[in-house]
């Protein structure tokens, strides 16, 4: 059994803040993925769960032990370096043996365990040769493989797949999340792909600046962003953020009117997903006016405005829209999202 | 004409490799090997004129009378204790902190780095008369365990320094890696940083080796019956016979050169750790 508690957790490099107040709770055999933009603290947060950084406040806590201050060795967990890490004098097989020699493992038990990782990350190949003699992306699977040979209970990984081709990055991904789910692993994942975050995750933490934006299952991240910079960085193309005048409480889309819950100021920023709507005749809709119309085979890709401001809406392939003109678009009103422009925060829904 | 000077291009670059390659080593060889002719070569050799590159007659008869003399294989015993202990004490004491300089930041790192270096700044000369009275007291006087503390006080800066761009030159997350998968800080470093900072360590214990072999000064101060080589043959030579003088700077090279060709291996890096 082994949960990831961690716990109001902050660190300051000198006076920059890279972690303020952050809290999150992984359950036992979860996966959890980091997702947020470049410099934001992903990995300053796992560096601090493995112990290699010192917290300047917080808690963490693995299993039922809190492990503040405890050596890396001691917290019982194995860990994919952003930058690989595998050692340049010893072969893949020690690479990946490593971990499991530390443990004093006897010989049958290293190999049997080695050609397991070994055969999962498709490195069987190279098993003999020394690091140096491998590409990027090939290393990157011998870290992965070290980690997994040890069947830890908790295990980190930061942008583990990162330097893969897509083909394989997709194979790696479904049979990454494959045996993790097997062995309950309970498993923190740091990302910059969203793709890689959403199928893979059980719950994502979007991080921004140091801070946990959102905790959810990934198609609430999506679809019920709770601040404006979770709408804007997940999805592609990102949500729509249209504001618009309120009155009485009540907003016009087109010509509906929607009443909004809550105290709201005399504006209210509408976030929209691209795919949320239908073309409906222009007298009826909200109107699009298209500036560029590009076909992609699975959708229609509309990039245009919505009351003068840039928006991209998605249509059905079958669509037919010319640049220039304007067409009409009905929301699909369950799916809005309510911003405050002076905060950046949903509405509740 | 174009695909001629095209394809003479790298025969070129390769010519001028290897002059280079010939050059410097003439530059360290030639004079070793006049040595050694004025060593082996006898005593008409010796003062022939004009020199001849070819031995006119081998004969290891200069050397053999030389190491007779008596006291040159005490000496020479006594010059390998001297840089043994030299090699062991500047790596074990410069290597930690060299490993401290490359791995933490304190305050103070930068004037720690110029404290070190300022060791070196007081002439040996000025402190030989306190250094001789304190060794005498110690008991250290006319002992090898002195001459090598003091061939360690000037060989541990640079051990110090030097080995600091060695283990900066080991990245930090191999050894965080090796804590992550069960290493303690000790057993990361021996398993881990050691290993890759073998080539380095290497160059630094060289290093330490010619800095203790090569110094006189304070080996002959500090020594009256157990001399160095150096110190010896300062003394006994500027008495003898010019082939006797081959001889002995032969036999002051070859200790040098020898551990060099022993450690060479480590010289250069294997791993690919400096060159990728
Ligand atoms: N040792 C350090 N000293 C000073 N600042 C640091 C240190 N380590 C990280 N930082 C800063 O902390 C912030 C967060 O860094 P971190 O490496 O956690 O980002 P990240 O989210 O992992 O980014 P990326 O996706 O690019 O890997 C960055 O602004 C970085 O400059
Ligand atoms: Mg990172």
């Amino acid at each position: 059994m082994a949960s990831i508690t961690i716990d109001s957790v902050a660190k300051s490099f000198g006076s920059f803040k890279a972690l303020k107040d952050v809290s999150l709770t992984i359950a036992d055999g979860e996966f959890v993925s980091l997702l947020g933009p470049s410099g934001c603290g992903k990995t300053t947060l796992l560096r601090i769960v493995a112990g290699l950084e010192t917290e300047t406040g917080g808690r963490i806590v693995i299993g039922d032990r809190t492990v503040n201050g405890l050596a890396p060795k001691d917290r019982g967990l194995a860990m994919v370096f952003q930058n690989y890490a595998v050692f340049p004098h010893m072969t893949v097989y020690e690479n990946v043996a490593f971990g499991l020699r530390m443990q004093k493992a006897d010989d049958a038990r290293v190999k049997r365990q080695v050609e397991k990782a070994a055969g999962l990350l498709h490195i069987e190949a190279y098993l003999d040769r020394y690091p140096n003699k491998l590409s990027g992306g090939q290393r990157q699977r011998v870290a992965v493989a070290r980690a997994l040979a040890v069947e830890p209970q908790v295990l980190l990984m930061d942008e583990p797949l990162s330097n893969l081709d897509a083909l394989l990055r997709l194979q790696m991904r479904t049979e990454l999340k494959s045996v993790l789910q097997e062995a309950g692993t309970t498993t923190l994942y740091v990302t910059h792909d969203q793709t890689e975050a959403m199928g893979l995750s059980d719950r994502i933490a979007v991080m921004h600046d140091g801070r946990i934006e959102q905790v959810g299952e990934p198609v609430d991240i999506y679809s019920r962003p709770a601040t404006r910079f979770v709408g804007g960085f997940m999805g592609n193309p990102p949500m729509n953020f249209i504001e618009l005048p309120v009155e009485a409480g009540r907003v016009n889309i087109g010509a509906e009117s929607h009443s909004l819950s809550g105290p709201v100021g005399s504006k209210i920023v509408l976030g929209l997903r691209g795919e949320d709507v239908e073309r409906v005749s222009p007298e009826v809709g909200m109107a699009f006016k298209t500036a560029v119309s590009e076909p992609m085979g699975s959708h229609l890709l509309l990039t245009g405005t919505i009351a003068d401001q840039p928006a991209r809406v998605i249509l059905p392939p079958t669509e037919k829209v010319r640049a220039g003109e304007t067409i009409g678009l009905k929301l699909d009103a369950d799916r809005l999202t309510w911003i405050s422009p002076e905060t950046g925060k949903a509405l509740a829904a | 004409m174009s695909a001629a000077r095209l394809s003479s291009f790298p025969s070129a670059r390769r010519l001028l490799l290897w002059s280079g390659i010939v050059a410097v080593s003439l530059w360290v060889l030639v004079p070793i090997y006049l040595v050694a002719l004025g060593a082996f070569g006898g005593r008409e050799g010796v003062y022939q004129w004009p020199k001849s590159f070819l031995p006119l007659e081998v004969s290891p008869d200069s050397v053999m009378v030389f190491l007779q003399i008596q006291g040159v294989g005490t000496a020479f015993l006594n010059s390998l204790i001297a840089a043994g202990i030299t090699v062991v004490l500047s790596i074990l004491l410069g290597a930690p902190a060299g490993y401290a300089l490359a791995r933490y930041d304190f305050p103070g790192k930068n004037a720690y780095r110029l404290l070190v270096l300022l060791t070196r700044a007081f002439p040996l000369a000025i402190l030989a008369l306190p250094l001789t009275v304190s060794f005498i007291r110690l008991g250290l006087y006319d002992s090898m365990l002195g001459v090598g503390l003091i061939h360690t006080v000037l060989a541990l800066p640079f051990a110090a320094l030097v080995t600091q761009g060695v283990f900066m030159g080991v990245p930090r997350e191999l050894e965080e890696a090796a804590w992550v998968f069960g290493c303690s800080r000790i057993g990361a470093f021996l398993k881990v940083v050691v290993p890759l900072a073998l080539p380095g360590l290497a160059a630094t214990a060289v290093f330490a080796f010619v800095i203790s072999w090569n110094e006189v000064f304070a080996a002959s101060v500090l020594t009256v019956q157990n001399r160095t080589l150096t110190a010896y043959l300062l003394t006994v030579l500027s008495e003898s016979p010019l082939h006797y003088q081959f001889a002995g700077g032969l036999l002051l090279i070859l200790p040098s050169a020898i551990f060099i060709f022993a450690v060479r291996r480590y010289l250069f890096a294997i791993w690919g750790v400096s060159s990728k």
